[in-house]
């Protein structure tokens, strides 16, 4: 009846992630206390859940990653104190659970912080810099969202209910065949990671289409934002990449669930193949997180130094040549598994060319800082940072992409040190700089900057005292995942690494306490006039928050920075003030779809993991009813009156006009 | 927001339209229910070629596989022109890059894993044709390899 799935699924033995799973549930049902006796269900169902508004999805996505970059963060904190501890002795993980721990982190820290925050800012800002009024597919953004949301709630549930992998974050045949993890923590990764796959493709659909489909009169492709270039080459690379990892971890469920031998020691299956495959998704996926990134910093080092950005189409040029390049380098990835001398250089020649199109990128933004008026916010220190520490990561790629050193330094904290050198410089600083960059336009107040300022510096420091020792215990010969150390050469430096973390730590901290004192005193740190930045695209012309259908008047691009020169117009005095037309808009109906396709998803993918099958065909069932209702609806959009739309962009505009009446009184 | 200012529609790209300026082809052959008869029949026709190239000997043996090929790719361009409606007109820009793109990543993907996962001994010494037999006659599992002089590779 209920397949594998019985008590001893619980950990009752295992005080540390039963006690995490206690503060968890506990938690989670205060908050949803909180909520039922404050009243915001309707509000919540209504103004959030049901949403297909691409503006609440994205900041949906971002909470959502925030969330899940805490339990990663966590995850790391476990690591680096189980090293510590277990210097010479066990420390306080054993191996089963510290390999569970590894794996999680990794996955998490992927596909369920970094993914969720960079396609959470790209589908909030996207259709505001192309100046239209939502997505391609409003409703598919919904289900989009939910279903990764279902991804991020099965792998947490496998905290509590059963095991999560003990794989690591890609789960290399044979190991994660059913011969050698025969538990369920495999199946736990399998099915959060396809349901959530499917959510991220469908989102690359979406974009691509908006990007290349909706674009406002006269944005031509060399008019757009660097950001939506960006975030089309990303998306085209999600088009394109993820099928390839659906497809292997299929065949990877079809050895475990079915008996195939894709990937197994006998019976022809070939293991080398599942590494093959899933670094040819892998690869991509490092420029899927990292490009909308660069469209971040690109967006804030044009804003903060007061000038066009530098060399806008050869950023275009290298854009789509990472675009392209990022498919053809993927056996970087297991240099040692035993190609010979002519794939290997080929392979390792690909990797160090495509360096040279984030060089490219980096010279562009160095060069749009020189001579420019740079104002250090918070979100420009979080490009600074990103721009020193993202080039030692780089370097360092570079010397991983030479074969015989890659032989050397294959699998040792080296590798680690240098992908986190990129990847918490690159996507993390990226998400935290978009986070603050854009908050004022979700919001309607400003993050506060002090609070911003002390956790760029305490996250910068502590997480170059973490990666910097892993550099050099990587050299001296330490491999990665080690559940305890017994070479004393290394201790210092885990030591310094431990305490790197506690910095970070504090930096994390400031972080939290800065959102919740901006959201104590939004009135002070309001935002009136829409443009807290004195922003360059189209997005700052729109009041803060924007209404839901964010222009009320259809803007019209003949430039590439359409909202400065619309600016520099206005204070010259040639802006003609005339009293234009309201029009009705059509605008796409709320929809519970999204929700109620998840929740189904949550109940097929839990189904599986425990081999219920008779609840997993229920669950396929109430999907297919879900889409057939929502195929079948009478009424796919409200109209929103002219009368309507006068009244709600007076309301909205009435706070920027009372600014903008108080500034020529001043001046 | 400058709706009274949009005026330089002179001066637009004609090649970089934005969304609703392109117009529609509407003289492309595959239009309405004769071009969907027309490509049906053409994919049946083709479907039946294939069948006969494989189940008779009109066509000379070897050259099978190749004549099996050059029908699957004619199929690919028929399904693409009557049923996916690909034109070469200045409308379709986006679908015919969006299917080179694919193209190009799919032969990446294909022929770079058959490269590289044919590469793969190449830090293994040769077998020598006596090991290579027996690695094919051998049932599964049973082949082993020589461990020293006297004692050769033999199936066990």
């Amino acid at each position: 009846m209920l397949g594998k799935l019985d008590w001893s699924a619980i950990p009752f033995d295992q005080p540390i992630p039963l006690g995490a799973a206690l503060i968890v549930f506990i938690a989670g049902l205060a908050v949803l206390g909180w909520i039922s006796v404050k009243g915001y269900w309707p509000y919540l169902w209504h103004d959030w859940i049901t949403s297909v508004d691409h503006k609440r999805i994205g900041v949906m996505y971002i909470v959502l990653a925030m969330l899940m970059l805490l339990r990663g963060f966590v995850d790391a904190i476990m690591m680096r104190t189980q090293q510590l501890f277990a210097i010479h002795g066990p420390g306080y993980l054993p191996p089963e659970h510290f390999n569970q721990i590894f794996s999680a982190h990794g996955t998490i820290m992927i596909f369920f912080a970094s993914m969720p925050f960079m396609i959470g800012l790209m589908n909030f800002v996207v259709p505001l810099q192309l100046g239209i009024r939502d997505v391609a597919f409003p409703t598919l953004n919904s289900v989009s969202f939910w279903l990764t949301a279902t991804g991020a709630l099965l792998v947490n549930m496998s905290l509590v209910v059963g095991e999560f992998a003990r794989t690591g974050w890609l789960p290399y045949a044979p190991l994660s065949e059913l011969a050698y993890s025969p538990g369920v923590g495999v199946d736990y990764y399998l099915w959060a990671i396809q349901i959530s796959g499917v959510g991220t493709l469908l989102t690359g659909v979406n974009l691509v289409t908006t990007i290349l489909k909706m674009r406002a009169p006269g944005m031509g492709y060399l008019r757009m934002p660097m950001f939506c270039w960006t975030s089309l080459a990303a998306n085209l690379l999600i088009v394109a990449a993820f099928p390839i990892l659906t497809a292997t971890l299929a065949m990877l469920t079809l050895d475990r669930y079915l008996g195939f031998h894709f990937f197994t020691n006998e019976a022809g299956g070939n293991q080398m193949m599942f590494v093959n495959l899933i670094w040819a998704w892998g690869h991509p996926e490092v420029y899927i997180l990292v490009l909308p990134a660069f469209g971040v910093f690109s967006e804030i080092f044009s804003t903060f130094s007061s000038k066009p950005l530098f060399g806008y189409r050869s950023m275009v040029t290298a854009t789509m040549f990472i675009c392209l390049v990022s498919f053809m380098v993927w056996l970087h990835h297991f240099f040692t598994m035993g190609a010979g001398a002519n794939v290997n250089t080929a392979f390792g020649i690909a990797t160090s060319v495509i360096a040279v199109g984030t060089g490219v990128k980096i010279y562009n933004w160095l060069f749009t800082m020189y001579g420019g008026k740079i104002r250090f916010d918070t979100p420009m220190l979080w490009a600074l940072g990103f721009v020193t520490t993202f080039t030692v990561g780089g370097m360092t790629g570079v010397l991983l992409a030479v074969p015989p050193a890659d032989f050397v330094l294959h699998n040792s904290l080296f590798l680690v040190a240098h992908f986190h050198n990129v990847i918490i410089s690159g996507v993390l600083f990226g998400a935290f700089a978009g986070f603050t960059f854009w908050f004022p336009k979700a919001f309607g107040f400003r993050l506060h900057e002090g609070w911003g300022k002390a956790a760029f510096w305490f996250t910068l420091l502590g997480f170059i005292l973490v990666f910097a020792p892993l550099y050099v215990v990587g050299l001296q010969g330490m491999t990665r995942r080690l559940q305890h150390i017994e070479v004393d050469a290394w201790v210092p430096w885990i030591v310094i690494a431990a305490a790197g973390v506690a910095v970070m730590l504090v930096g994390a901290a400031c972080q939290i306490a800065q959102l919740f004192l901006s959201i104590r005193d939004r009135d002070q740190l309001r935002d009136d006039t829409g443009d807290p930045w004195d922003g360059r695209s189209l997005e700052w012309s729109t009041p803060s928050p924007p209404l839901p259908f964010n222009f009320a008047h259809q803007p019209h691009v003949e430039n590439e920075e359409p909202y400065w020169s619309m600016k520099q117009r206005v204070i010259a005095g040639q802006e003609p003030k005339t009293n234009r037309q309201y029009e009705p808009i059509d605008m796409p109906k709320n929809s519970p779809t999204g929700f109620v396709t998840a929740f189904f998803a949550t109940i097929i993918g839990f189904a599986l993991i425990w081999h219920i099958w008779w609840l997993s065909i229920l669950g396929f069932l109430g999907a297919y009813a879900t889409f057939v209702v929502f195929a079948w609806r009478d009424q796919a959009e409200i109209v929103i009156s002219a009368d309507e739309v006068e009244r709600m962009d007076h309301d909205r505009t009435a706070a920027r006009l009372a600014w903008l009446r108080r500034r020529e009184q001043v001046s | 927001m400058t709706d009274d200012t949009a005026s330089s529609d002179a001066s637009r790209d004609t090649h970089d339209t934005a969304p609703g300026e392109e117009t529609i082809a509407r003289n492309e052959p595959a239009a309405g229910l004769p071009g969907y008869l027309l490509g049906y029949g053409l994919a049946s026709l083709l479907t039946v070629a294939s069948f006969i190239a494989a189940r008779t000997g009109l066509i000379y043996q070897p050259a099978v596989i190749s004549a099996l090929v050059v029908l699957a790719l004619a199929q690919i361009g028929v399904h693409l022109v009557f049923f996916l409606h690909l034109t070469s007109g200045p409308d379709n820009t986006n679908n015919i890059l969006a299917l080179a793109f694919g193209v190009l990543i799919v032969a990446l993907v294909v022929l770079g894993s058959v490269w590289i996962m044919g590469h793969l001994d190449q830090n293994m010494p040769r077998m020598k044709p006596q090991q290579l037999a027996l690695l094919t006659l051998c049932p599964a599992g049973t082949l082993r390899l020589a461990s020293a002089v006297n004692r050769p590779a033999a199936c066990r």
